[in-house]
């Protein structure tokens, strides 16, 4: 059994939790704990997204130039869901065309996220999404 | 206490026995009120106040006596009881009725803990009629701070709207005293008794006040039924919120009037079959007796306060005295993840800002965790809740 394998066990063991259940896997729970990219940037678009349910707040600062993410980074609070979310698609999107990120769609996210999402977490699950994109179409709206 | 009473108190959630412990957002319900309902559709459904045939009297009598229970209940006479959708709806009734009474800075008066549903409706009307809303502020003992009152309580002071319970803080408001301060200076005192009803006994003449809204689902009765009470002179001069079927007394081409208090607030056909069962919630609460229900959810809120004082991590709102809501944050753990984690072990909480969210800003956190319990709940729950707790905390490693 490698390390890997046996970590994920203890855990089950530990808390009672089977995989499948275990949305609060060690990457989600790592970037909840130590996001990434947080704080505020230089920038040239920005959004702020509420969860209303739980109050989970967002906030996505992008510098975009010639049609692509050249840095991002975030502000915000909430559940382990929508932190690690944003912590985790920061890190994916950076240096990426800006068209590409326009296509994003919901199942995207629960990929990145790599957890099963129910239904009262999709809008968890989305906020990161939500205020990407919002900062994207700001942008536009403004320089269109 | 009862338990068998209540049907869906017997399933398991995600393979283990509910627990449930979210009572503040809505109670279950006995045997009786669910029973009630298809009993109505089998045997007596037709429209109330219209007909004269034989179900149609049937229906308006069952639906009259839960008005006479409801006014038994909390000490009023019977037509000072109208009927809403609930607690919402009755504060909007209110805030509605007496917008035309506000003029440029007039005040009114809230606190810092109170429910969406008892701020939403006065900024609006404040928005409209130029009033100003001014807040009760918080002590450190998350009560209200009665340290300055004198200098928020003035001649320009209209309305006073305050909860008797808080939802999130369990805090219980001395609304008597309140009643008399806001009459002091002329103003009307209304009370948000959405928590407090369902657990207490109210006698709106020892407590004074000139409204009070509750809802019948916090206490075992449907959803989609709650109750205004105003004093009777007040609320013939109250403008009804929804016109049409009913409330009127005579309609022409040209205008209409107004049918008599308290029909005039109950435009189109009611929630016949809800409020009859709402009787029927009614007599079990007194079947058992509403003091003995304070006492039993008394003794399950301060053991559950004793357990949670027990885990560090666990930091809990609201002051010792309170009402059976148990509201509690944990740092490095957001409610919406304790509440997904206790769902695991079959314990129902509630999580988030609690239609609170200024109160959420005074207290500088973005939500809270909440347990709250009635009268089916027992020590075994709180150990089952507790247990899952600590689970939660470890899935966390904090």
């Amino acid at each position: 059994m490698n390390k890997e394998h046996f970590e994920k066990h203890s855990n089950e063991i530990e808390t009672g939790l089977n995989e499948e259940e275990l949305i609060y896997k060690e990457n989600i729970l790592d970037h909840y704990k130590h996001p990434h990219n947080k704080g505020k940037i230089k920038h040239n678009a920005s959004c702020r997204e509420l969860n209303p349910i739980c109050g989970d707040e967002i906030t996505a600062f992008l510098e975009i130039e010639n049609e692509k993410i050249e840095n991002i980074s975030f502000e915000g609070h909430g559940c382990a869901i929508s932190q690690a979310g944003i912590s985790i698609l920061t890190d994916e999107i950076k240096g990426k065309d800006v068209k590409e990120i326009k296509k994003m769609k919901s199942e995207d996210i629960y990929k990145l996220l790599g957890i099963p999402i129910s239904v009262n977490r999709i809008k968890c699950a989305l906020l990161s999404l939500k205020a990407t994109q919002g900062a994207i179409k700001n942008y536009e709206t403004r320089n269109n | 206490m009862n338990q068998n009473d209540f049907p869906i108190l017997k399933q398991k959630v995600n393979g283990k026995r509910l627990i449930y412990l979210d009572n503040a957002a809505t109670s279950q319900k006995p045997t009786s009120v669910i029973n009630a309902i298809s009993e109505y559709y089998e045997t007596i459904n037709s429209n109330t106040h219209r007909g004269t045939h034989t179900l149609a009297t049937k229906a308006t009598d069952a639906f009259e006596k839960t008005r006479e229970l409801v006014a038994k209940f909390i000490n009023s006479d019977t037509e000072e009881i109208v009927f809403t959708k609930g607690t919402t709806e009755s504060l909007n009734l209110i805030a509605h009725g007496l917008k035309n009474t506000l003029k440029k800075g007039d005040e009114i008066i809230l606190t810092s803990m109170e429910h969406h549903s008892n701020i939403v409706p006065w900024q609006t009307i404040a928005k409209e009629t130029g009033a100003v809303i001014r807040y009760i502020p918080l002590s450190d003992k998350h009560e209200l701070e009665f340290v300055g009152l004198n200098k928020i309580l003035g001649p320009r002071t209209k309305i006073v709207s305050i909860t008797h319970m808080s939802n999130v803080l369990g805090t219980i408001n001395p609304v008597e005293t309140l009643a008399r301060m806001a009459h002091k200076v002329g103003a009307l005192f209304i009370i948000d008794a959405a928590q407090s009803v369902p657990h207490q006994k109210i006698d709106v003449k020892k407590l004074n006040c000139d409204f009070l809204a509750f809802s019948a689902h916090k206490m075992m009765g449907p959803t989609g039924v709650g109750v205004l009470y105003g004093k009777k002179q007040l609320l013939e001069k109250l403008e009804p919120l929804n016109y049409g079927g009913h409330m009127i007394k005579e309609v022409t081409f040209e205008k209409s009037s107004w049918n008599d208090v308290p029909y005039k607030f109950e435009g189109g056909t009611q929630n016949i079959s809800g409020v009859i069962a709402f009787g029927k919630a009614i007599d079990y609460i007194n079947k058992i007796g509403i003091n003995n229900i304070q006492k039993h959810c008394n003794e399950i809120t301060q053991y559950a306060l004793s357990k949670l004082k027990e885990i560090k991590q666990v930091k809990v709102l609201g002051p010792k005295e309170r009402g059976p809501a148990v509201s509690f944050h944990i740092e490095g753990m957001h409610s919406h993840d304790v509440s997904e984690l206790l769902d695991r072990e079959g314990v129902a909480v509630r999580g988030g800002h609690h239609c609170a969210m200024p109160l959420m800003k005074v207290l500088n956190i973005s939500g809270c965790s909440r347990a709250s319990f009635y009268l089916y709940n027992t020590k075994e729950d709180v150990d089952i809740f507790i247990e899952a707790l600590n689970k939660a905390i470890k899935v966390f490693k904090l």
